[in-house]
């Protein structure tokens, strides 16, 4: 059980700045169950980020993780090639999705949620579920997944904001007419703050179980520091050991936006940095060019 | 060789203080403050040890280390000797030398306490220590052959890695489980480099590591193995449980999620483990201010305090319910808080915090407290003074208040059986837990104590443990 280097196997560019990575981990892809997710490392001076898993192919001993390139480390990791490695890799971390007969399910992806979404809705409709799927995203060129998604579920819908794509609208107004069509049983929302929190107003009247998945900023994984600590009904709850998913319904959002907005002034501080030193190794790596091709023109040719 | 010293005489030398860093130097770096005995200072210490034919101190120590038998090593100038005597029960001198709690242990109960000032055999222990480790000797122990059974440590801190060094030596494989990405769990995310610095740790873990001992980091059991898969699936004979509590507490009070609002843990692991001090260097941020607010006076509020003035913080408070006389932290670590300008403000409580408009927090809302009536723990119980209520301006506020335990292997061993609060219930004679076979060791079962509390635990443990072996 010895796991040494969590090298990336695939590479998949499947939208402006985004990647479907799949990087090998044996004993997580073993291991892991719908709805955990891993916390991963690039470098010695890096940081700690959790990532959810867009599934795992157990017989290949790979994890799949979709990762948008938003930051210094999230561009790092969508920078790595085929070959690369994280430096670490720990989990399956969180508690895994409850997975039930429930009857009707809507899954509600939002950007990169989407990729969270994929193995629930496999798990949901191997336990007998009829899966409906609702992507939402800005424009058409940021809707992911979505033939991946379409193999997946009974039923997908696509809203792009700018109706660029699919319908033009927010996925709320197509999960509103899904649930005056037919009941519907479970809902789960995976994406921005403010997709979930919009998505857990609109099914709290129908009493309709909500369950969404959090993304706080975390350190360890483990219910050691409470970074990503979350208020859940009045109690203040930690997303990395309680959740990642709680019920939409008892959530404060607005105290999680904030807190995930902590680090935004230090975030674009880094993101500064290394595209300064990006440009500058480009500059030095041209220059190495120009000398190398110089060298190579004066040298002599050898018989 | 001089002739052995008399009675008189040792009792003439008095005891040596520790050399430390200026103040107004060390709160611009992380290096470590005491800067340790010379080899003449270590002698003249040890020579102040009786030898008392009857040694309290021994029964002082949670490990048993034979204090009286490595001082008179020293005193010879056999350091090394000493040290491989200090190594037949601790395996971690260098880090007990540091971080125990002497005054507490083997100094409390020194012949020499009553009438005069105990011997240092704290620093005579840390000299020792240091003094191998520079030599670069590193003579192992000759091992037993293997017995073929396999012990899996569940946490790499104090009470895991004297498990390892235990089993190890008794023939054993053994593999050491760490969540984290570096072994040394709170040696390395909780306790600052100013006090234990990290070439220390790492020396102790590769002396485990020569040993035999293989560490697995990244690996959180509870999650990615449960502890029946470490003893069916994954061939584990036996396992150690020493996950620590590391659930820190919080208050639920008003505006305890604003931005800026810490617990002691993720404070000290964003720089101690991350190396937020150096940011942007390093990638794992912190929110700095002009004022930080430390909650509690234990030890880990000391450490948070002297860690947050070191990152350039002007002005570091710590405010506590009850008076310095209750404090929980170590008498030395005050002192070196003091000396180090931060300041403390008794007999008072938070109870709510303030924030701007982004959320980021401004002020903390204080109330005054007075003593009241003992409570079970036989302090005085601190009660509200009414209409007491003050606002200080923070930044960062941190809350040192304890911790409660780790839920992940409770959760998912419910054959283990837990308190309600999540500590695993043991025999405290054998460490021995519900589930055969699984046994446990340090602030798991304890809800929070010392290094060398966690190492005792360790060192019952492994005998348990080891009978346990022997009798299948």
């Amino acid at each position: 059980m010895i796991q040494t280097r969590y090298e990336v196997v695939r590479r998949r560019e499947i939208a402006p700045k985004t990647v479907h990575l799949a990087v090998r981990a044996p004993e997580i892809a073993r291991k892991y169950r719908p709805g955990q997710f891993v916390i991963v490392r690039t470098h010695e001076h890096g940081e700690r980020v959790p990532l959810s898993l867009a599934g795992s192919d157990m017989e290949e001993g790979l994890i799949y993780l979709l990762v948008q390139a938003v930051g210094k480390t999230s561009g790092e990791i969508h920078d790595l090639a085929v070959g690369d490695a994280f430096l670490d890799v720990v989990g399956p971390l969180g508690r895994p999705t409850p997975i039930a007969e429930y009857g009707t399910c809507v899954l509600i992806g939002g950007g990169f949620g989407v990729g969270a979404l994929q193995p629930i809705a496999t798990a949901l409709r191997d336990a007998g579920n009829r899966v409906i799927a609702i992507l939402g995203a800005r424009q058409r060129s940021l809707v992911l997944l979505e033939e991946e998604t379409r193999a997946l579920c009974d039923e997908v819908y696509v809203t792009t904001d700018d109706g660029s794509h699919g319908r033009k609208g927010i996925v709320t107004d197509v999960l509103r007419e899904i649930i005056e069509r037919a009941p519907v049983h479970f809902v789960m929302a995976v994406g921005p703050m403010l997709m979930m929190k919009a998505v857990s107003e609109l099914t709290r009247p129908h009493r309709i179980r909500t369950l969404v998945s959090l993304n706080t900023i975390m350190v360890d994984g483990t219910g050691m520091c409470g970074s990503c600590r979350v208020v859940v009904g009045g109690q203040t709850r930690f997303a990395c050991v309680h959740g990642p998913d709680f019920d939409g319904h008892l959530v404060d959002f607005e105290a999680i936006r904030q807190r995930n907005a902590m680090y935004l002034a230090e975030e674009r501080e880094a993101l500064e940095r290394r595209r300064a030193e990006m440009e500058e190794s480009c500059q030095v790596a041209a220059l190495a060019g120009q000398t190398a091709t110089a060298r190579q023109s004066s040298t002599p040719k050898e018989s | 060789m001089s002739a052995a010293l008399s009675k008189k005489e040792r009792l003439k030398i008095s005891r040596n203080p520790m050399p430390e860093q200026e103040p107004e130097k060390r709160v611009c770096s992380f290096d470590e403050v005491p800067l340790g005995y010379s080899i003449e200072t270590a002698i003249l210490e040890a020579q102040r040890c009786l030898q008392c034919p009857v040694p309290t101190c021994i029964e002082g120590c949670p490990v048993r280390i034979d204090i009286p038998g490595f001082l008179a090593l020293v005193e010879q100038g056999d350091f090394l000797g000493a040290a491989q005597k200090i190594k037949e029960t601790n395996i971690l001198p260098a880090i007990c030398g540091r971080v125990c709690p002497q005054e507490e242990q083997c100094e409390a109960v020194c012949a020499l306490t009553k009438k005069y000032t105990s011997v240092a055999i704290g620093r005579v222990e840390r000299f020792v220590a240091d003094y191998e480790r520079a030599s670069g000797a590193s003579e192992l122990p000759e091992l037993p052959p293997k017995t073929g059974y396999r012990v899996a440590v569940v946490g790499s801190g104090p009470a895991g890695l004297t498990v390892a060094g235990e089993m190890i030596r008794k023939g054993h494989d053994v593999t050491v489980f760490e969540a984290l990405h570096r072994p040394g769990g709170v040696l390395v995310y909780g306790i600052p480099r100013f006090r234990l610095p990290i070439e220390v740790i790492d020396h102790e873990i590769d002396y485990l590591k020569k040993l035999g001992v293989e560490f697995r980091c990244n690996v959180v059991i509870g999650r990615l193995y449960s502890i029946d898969d470490l003893l069916k699936e994954e061939g584990y004979h036996a396992v150690f449980i020493g996950t620590g509590a590391g659930h820190p507490r919080f208050l639920n009070i008003p505006g305890e999620n604003l931005n800026g609002v810490y617990s002691a843990n993720e404070f000290l692991t964003r720089v101690n483990l991350m190396g937020a001090n150096k940011f942007p260097e390093f990638d794992t941020p912190i929110v700095r201010g002009e004022r930080i607010a430390v909650i509690g006076a234990g030890d880990t509020a000391m450490d948070a305090a002297r860690t947050a003035r070191r990152l350039g913080t002007r002005q570091v408070t710590i405010y506590y319910r009850r008076t310095a006389a209750e404090a929980p932290c170590r008498v030395e670590e005050m002192h070196h808080a003091t000396e180090e300008g931060i300041g403390f403000e008794w007999l008072t409580s938070p109870v709510r915090f303030l924030g701007n408009e982004r959320g980021f927090l401004t002020g903390v809302e204080f109330q005054r407290m007075e003593l009241g009536q003992p409570d079970e723990s036989g302090r005085r119980r601190p009660v509200p003074v009414a209409d007491s209520n003050y606002v200080v301006p923070a930044q960062v506020a941190i809350f040192a208040l304890g911790f409660n335990v780790n839920p992940i292997i409770a959760e998912t061993s419910p054959d283990i059986i837990t308190t309600k609060e999540g500590i695993i219930k043991v025999d405290t004679k054998t460490g021995q837990t519900s589930k055969p076979g699984v046994f446990a060791g340090g602030d798991i079962i304890t809800g929070g104590a010392t290094v060398i509390l966690a190492m005792g635990q360790g060192k019952i443990a492994a005998r348990s443990i080891q009978e346990y072996l022997t009798n299948r």
